[in-house]
């Protein structure tokens, strides 16, 4: 009988009665029903579901007294003292809050915790003391009622639609609207331009696109910075194979905008791992192994599916992850795609050496870096 | 306390001076009486109210303080830790928030707290809305609202959590800004318009913020009162049981009962959220450093109402076409798009799909049981799946973590799992739909099995039932099932075939209304006392059938059946 609740003694059954008692309540069924007021002879039919059929003499709004007093008065006196009390305690802890506010310094990590700690439980003292207070005067001080209220359809009755529909079109010849067509579609050729007006409006709220995404900050002779020390490398001094760093352009290793493109991270392979075969979008080459510098290959940071940064590497398989949706790419083959949502390889800056042996660019990335766009081809 | 209680003149003069300029007495003396119905799931929407006016008293005590800028500051505050990094505005009142304000930290934890419930609680009570049909006639307008509320909590959430510029939250905005890029002809110029230019710029900061305080929540706003006005005026559905009709609704007045309980549900509902505040830790931006796109963290998921489109993103395949110049990324269009749009125009068109699949266009105040609609459930909890399989894809990583299994196997499974996982609900469900309803069937015709044994004098032993009493029958009797349209191609007896019923469409009619006229009968009207355990899979006493026990074809009857209702 686990799907069912055991509420009580079971009613005198019409047959069978010697059967003794055993669980009556179904599960999804009411409980007892509580003191019910309001509810005419016809409350009763249950099946009555078309809106024309069947009386509920209900008056239109109960207008039924109340009951004045609990339905158990002994224990209402219980009940009393249980929500004043919890009340008081509301009250307490209400003071308590504002005590803490005004006690509890902030400005560290551990004031703020120890202020957090005793502002948030005495605030949901007060609330939780509050809400019970309620809950237990509603259920158990005030009488138990029901009420029913009948329901109205929601349609007009044909008078007032014929009456509505008269003055309507009563009004509409007044106005002149409908014999005047002139006077009509003026009117609406008027407006026209106030209705696009809010689109121009917002022409300014941004720059056209043009090329800019085309390019990167990247040109030819630019050093590439250690992002976090900003200082330039030489490929000697990454020379651990297996290690990834991030790279930033120089004279932009502060700026947000450009390095939201220009981002680049720099991997260093053992002699033979690497093994980059010569791409071409048309005539351009997008990836070659010509790029590289002493089995070192720099790729753009910015993932091609939705521009995360693409930060995690592993080491033995050479895989560059995107933590954002795990696009996978194989740094060693020219970081194509080989699991996950991004379309196509992250694009490769072709590395260079400048005379004082630091790593440069020879270029800028020779294809738009980051996430696909309509206009990008 | 007393019948002679009287009320003080302080009160009384204030509402007959009050009266006397506006009215009020006629109308607020029935809004005092005026009964709202109690069952639980009816207070799932109250959480969502309450949790919206909550977030609007943290949110304001929020905007005291925050400075929504990106303008960049070098930080020299009280968490030490960050001490000398360059940070935007935005980002360093955030902190000075947490960490100078007193309760300023309780503040933004109870309003983040509070967005996910609100958007928590929406969920689950559309969900009961739907299971449970109170969504038909006359009801179809504020299920729309609904839907749109839900769709302003998602962007009201997204724009929220993006403002204090920290390292999660502008990894979002960039996946947010890559996903607009992605739009055919227009996206590269949408994304520049939001953001003034390239990403990140200076500008989404103070436009996310003046929508996220004032246009959104406005809007919000609006929309809520709209939900409650038509709330009150067609007056609440109620669960069935006995007593209520479709023309009755029974329940406890407004003043004192659902106010009381109402204002206590407010505490409970603030309590909780304080509580959460305290002793769980949500959006640490000070632990998460400030944005700057070179960085990442892995598991980095957004607020939980966003999973389903992280887990669109993630769960797709590479697919993109390139032509004559343009491109096509389907791999960003389809996440965004699809999944979310499948269930909320799903959900927008579903009351009108059913009233054209079952052409039932009368008015609907008795909620159904779930079970009574095997269809609609159905169909239902195979949106739950769908959503729950992308919604949990969001989190893969930390899946694939926590299982012990390789990434790209739970990514995988759940490439499986969005359309077979769907597909198996709605059957699963339909049949356990199926079963509940034959279960009641056997309530109905044999009564309760009371677990008493008797043997008989022939010495067969049988278990005693016991008819349902009469609140359980009225529960029991509830059902409502939609009328058999004409099938598609048959004829009247004048030899004219029904012109609904022609035709593709009239055809996918037929099966459609078939489906949900499906049903099972109770074949006896007798009060089933007490007779014998014999019913085997033999003596089979409900019947599963489209072809007996339906409601007459409504739209005769009544006031509400003329016209205008197409």
């Amino acid at each position: 009988m686990s799907d069912m609740e055991e509420t009580g003694r079971t009613p005198e059954l019409p047959e069978g009665s010697e059967v003794p008692a055993a669980p009556h309540r179904v599960i999804g069924t009411p409980p007892p029903s509580p003191r019910l007021l309001g509810r005419g002879d016809g409350g009763g039919e249950a099946a009555d579901q078309a809106p024309g059929g069947g009386g509920v003499a209900v008056a239109e709004h109960a207008v039924e007294k109340l009951p004045t007093e609990p339905d158990y008065p002994e224990h209402a006196k219980n009940a009393e003292k249980i929500v004043v009390a919890l009340f008081l305690l509301a009250f307490v802890a209400g003071c308590g809050f504002i005590a803490a506010y005004i006690g509890l310094g902030v400005h560290t990590v551990d004031k703020v915790f120890r202020s957090n700690l005793a502002l948030g439980l005495s605030l949901s003292v007060t609330l939780l003391a509050l809400g019970t207070g309620a809950l237990i005067w509603v259920r158990h001080l005030m009488p138990d009622v029901e009420l029913a209220e009948e329901r109205h359809a929601m349609r007009s009755t044909d008078a007032e639609r014929a009456d509505f529909q008269e003055y309507f079109k009563e009004a509409s010849g007044a106005s002149q609207f409908v014999k005047r067509p002139m006077v009509r579609r003026s009117l609406m050729l008027a407006t026209l331009p106030l209705a696009v007006a809010p689109l121009v409006l917002l022409r300014d709220l941004g720059p056209l696109p043009g090329t800019s995404l085309r390019h990167t900050v990247w040109s030819p002779g630019r050093r590439l910075l250690v992002y976090g020390t900003n200082q330039p490398i030489t490929a000697a001094e990454f020379s651990a194979p297996g290690g990834m760093i991030t790279i930033v352009p120089d004279g932009y290793s502060d700026d947000l905008d450009a390095l939201a493109k220009a981002a680049v991270i720099l991997i260093k392979f053992r002699p033979g791992e690497l093994d980059i075969p010569t791409r071409t979008q048309g005539s351009t080459v997008v990836g070659t192994m010509n790029w590289a510098v002493d089995n070192i290959v720099a790729y753009s940071k910015i993932c091609t599916h939705v521009g995360c940064p693409v930060a995690l590497y592993e080491q033995t398989t050479h895989h560059i992850l995107c933590p954002c949706h795990q696009s996978t790419f194989d740094a060693s083959t020219g970081a194509t795609v080989i699991f996950g949502p991004a379309p196509r390889p992250l694009p490769q800056l072709p590395l260079a050496v400048d005379g004082s042996g630091y790593l440069v660019a020879q270029s800028d990335f020779t294809q738009p870096v980051g996430p696909s766009f309509w206009e990008r081809g | 306390m007393s019948d002679n209680f009287t009320v003080p003149k302080a009160l009384s003069g204030t509402g007959g001076w009050l009266d006397d300029r506006f009215h009020g007495a006629r109308g607020l003396r029935v809004f005092m009486r005026k009964v709202f119905p109690d069952h639980w799931s009816f207070m799932l929407g109250e959480i969502a109210l309450w949790s919206f006016v909550i977030l609007l008293l943290t949110g304001t005590f929020l905007a005291l303080f925050f400075v929504p800028s990106s303008a960049a500051v070098v930080y020299h505050g009280s968490y030490v830790k960050l001490d000398g990094l360059t940070v935007s505005q935005a980002y360093q009142s955030t902190l000075n928030i947490t960490f100078d304000v007193r309760a300023g930290l309780l503040m933004r934890e109870i309003h983040h707290w509070a967005a996910d419930l609100f958007m928590a609680s929406l969920t689950i009570h559309m969900l009961r809305v739907f299971f449970t049909g109170a969504y038909r006639k006359p009801r179809e307008v504020n299920w729309l609202i609904g839907i749109v509320l839900f769709t302003m909590g998602l962007l009201e959430g997204l724009f929220g959590y993006s403002l204090p510029d920290d390292q999660l939250s502008g990894a979002g905005l960039r996946i947010f800004e890559g996903v607009l890029q992605g739009i055919p002809i227009v996206g590269t110029y949408g994304a520049f318009f939001l953001f003034g230019g390239s990403f990140p710029g200076d500008s989404i900061i103070p436009r996310l913020y003046i929508l996220h305080v004032f246009l959104i929540p406005g809007l919000i706003l609006a929309l809520i009162t709209a939900h409650l006005f038509i709330m009150v005026h067609q007056k609440h559905t109620q669960m069935p049981a006995k007593g209520n009709t479709e023309k009755n609704v029974v329940g406890q007045p407004f003043f004192p009962y659902f106010m009381a309980k109402g204002g206590a549900w407010f505490f409970f509902i603030f309590a909780a959220l304080v509580l959460l505040s305290t002793f769980a830790q949500i959006n640490p931006i000070w632990l998460y450093g400030p944005y700057n796109p070179v960085q990442i963290s892995s598991a980095s998921q957004p607020d939980f109402y966003m999973g389903i489109l992280e887990g669109s993103l993630r769960v797709m395949p590479a697919w993109e076409w390139s032509f004559l110049g343009h491109t096509i990324s389907f791999s960003v269009l389809i996440p965004a798009a699809v999944p979310f749009g499948l269930i909320l125009t799903g959900a927008a068109f579903w009351p009108f799909f059913e009233q054209w699949a079952t052409g039932d266009r009368s008015w609907h105040n008795v909620n159904d049981r779930p079970r009574n609609a095997p269809i609609r459930t159905a169909t239902g909890i195979a949106a739950v799946v769908f959503y729950g399989v992308l919604w949990a894809e969001g989190a893969n990583d930390v899946l694939a973590d926590f299982l012990q299994i390789p990434l790209y196997t739970v990514t995988w499974i759940a490439r499986v799992l969005v359309f077979v996982g769907p597909a198996v609900a709605f059957i699963v469900t339909r049949r356990i739909c199926i079963g509940l309803q034959r279960k009641d069937a056997e309530l109905l015709e044999h009564g309760l099995e009371t677990g008493i044994i008797r043997q008989l004098p022939n010495g067969e032993f049988i278990e005693v039932h016991r008819p349902v009493n009469e609140d359980e029958r009225a529960v029991l009797e509830a059902k409502r099932v939609p009328a058999l349209l004409p099938a598609s191609g048959s004829e009247d007896e004048n030899g004219v075939p029904a012109p609904a019923s022609l035709g593709a469409l009239g055809r996918a009619r037929t099966i459609a209304n078939r489906a949900f006229a499906e049903t099972v009968v109770a074949e006896t009207n007798g009060h089933g006392n007490g007779h014998g355990n014999g019913h085997g899979p033999a003596d089979e006493h409900a019947a599963v059938g489209a072809d007996s026990g339906h409601a007459e074809l409504p739209g005769g009857g009544g006031s509400d059946g003329e016209s205008t209702d197409s």
